[in-house]
């Protein structure tokens, strides 16, 4: 194969996006999470156990871990663009991340509706 | 004053080295430049790329104490001393302190840097309103100097696929003309992961601009516009 150099994927606006967004998504968690530990000082374990055991909280806490997945893949995919140059490690290092990630979510959520 | 510069000439020597001088002046009102045509005029063996020597041409950009600059017009009583003196990062040298450009024209070339119009040509020039034309300042006057490109570490790592900070400035210089009936394969040629998704906004382009322009900003609009037309 011709050695060229390849471009025009039509791809990339959507991860840009994704980013931001779920940049937004993980702050207004944290700025949540971080009002709660300060008005519940000191902090009992029921109190840490009521709100994690509250359907709304729970899903915000996936919100916030999904998010993190998500950004993590985009940040992770860059990085791999900027420094790993041969395409098959690269494939395969991008591969490795997205079930990574995957497997996270999945085990996110059993931890989430496990809390008793 | 001292000046530490990058010397290196690849027929000749195995490894680039940087060469001390030494120049009995006062800084006053002088220009690096200045110091620099000084220098060469004791050493001619000095490589250095030069021309209008007031900041329109950009022939000599050049990393000046670790920062890219224009020479002409960085005063020399505001650089400490030693001075060092490096051609601009992540370039081939072609000698001391002139760079092999190519890469940064290629880029600059596949913006298609020109005005797309496909109306029959006008008896006069090609009109636009004062808000229209207002919309191109801070575009047109980037003279190409590469300092900005040569600064992104993006560009350092893919200088083959990212557009660079001063090919994407002139590429928005062309979406942001009234004149210019190209946008839609204007931003299909820059929607590419590489090709512009690249740019983090880290701000080194708009740091080291001898001219004062913001490519974060321009490349900015150019995200804007992707975004307009995919929600």
């Amino acid at each position: 194969m011709v050695n060229r150099i390849v471009t025009g994927a039509h791809y990339g606006m959507r991860d840009w996006l994704v980013q931001r967004v779920t940049a937004v998504v993980m702050a207004l968690y944290i700025l949540f999470i971080a009002g709660f530990l300060l008005t519940h000082q000191p902090l009992h374990y029921a109190d840490w156990s009521n709100l994690l055991q509250s359907q709304l909280v729970r899903l915000a806490s996936l919100l916030f871990l999904l998010s993190l997945y998500l950004h993590a893949w985009v940040g992770m995919r860059d990085i791999f663009m900027d420094y790993v140059k041969p395409v098959g490690i690269r494939l395969v290092a991008e591969v490795s991340v997205i079930l990574s990630l995957i497997a996270y979510a999945a085990w996110s959520l059993q931890i989430l509706w496990g809390i008793q | 004053m001292r000046f530490l510069i990058y010397r290196y000439n690849p027929e000749t020597d195995a490894k680039p080295y940087m060469q001390a001088y030494d120049l009995d002046i006062d800084a006053g009102n002088m220009m690096l430049l200045d110091a620099i045509l000084l220098i060469k005029a004791q050493d001619e063996t000095l490589s250095v790329r030069r021309s209008c020597r007031e900041g329109v041409c950009g022939s000599d950009a050049m990393n000046i104490n670790g920062r890219n600059g224009l020479a002409c017009v960085t005063p020399l009583s505001e650089l400490k001393e030693p001075i060092e003196l490096r051609p601009l990062p992540g370039q081939p040298v072609v000698r001391d302190l002139v760079v092999d450009l190519s890469q940064f024209y290629k880029q600059y070339r596949s913006i298609k840097p020109y005005l797309i119009n496909g109306d029959p040509e006008p008896e006069i020039e090609r009109l636009q309103s004062p808000e229209d034309r207002e919309e191109l300042d801070g575009l047109y006057e980037c003279i190409l100097c590469a300092c900005c490109s040569t600064s992104c570490p993006s560009f350092w790592w893919n200088p083959d696929k990212f557009v660079g900070p001063a090919g994407l400035l002139q590429a928005y210089r062309f979406i942001a003309d009234s004149r210019d009936q190209a946008t839609a394969e204007r931003l299909d040629n820059l929607e590419d992961p590489y090709r512009l998704f690249r740019c983090h906004s880290i701000m080194t382009c708009v740091d080291v601009c001898p001219k004062g322009l913001n490519p974060t900003r321009a490349i900015g609009k150019i995200k804007e516009m992707l975004l307009k037309r995919t929600v």
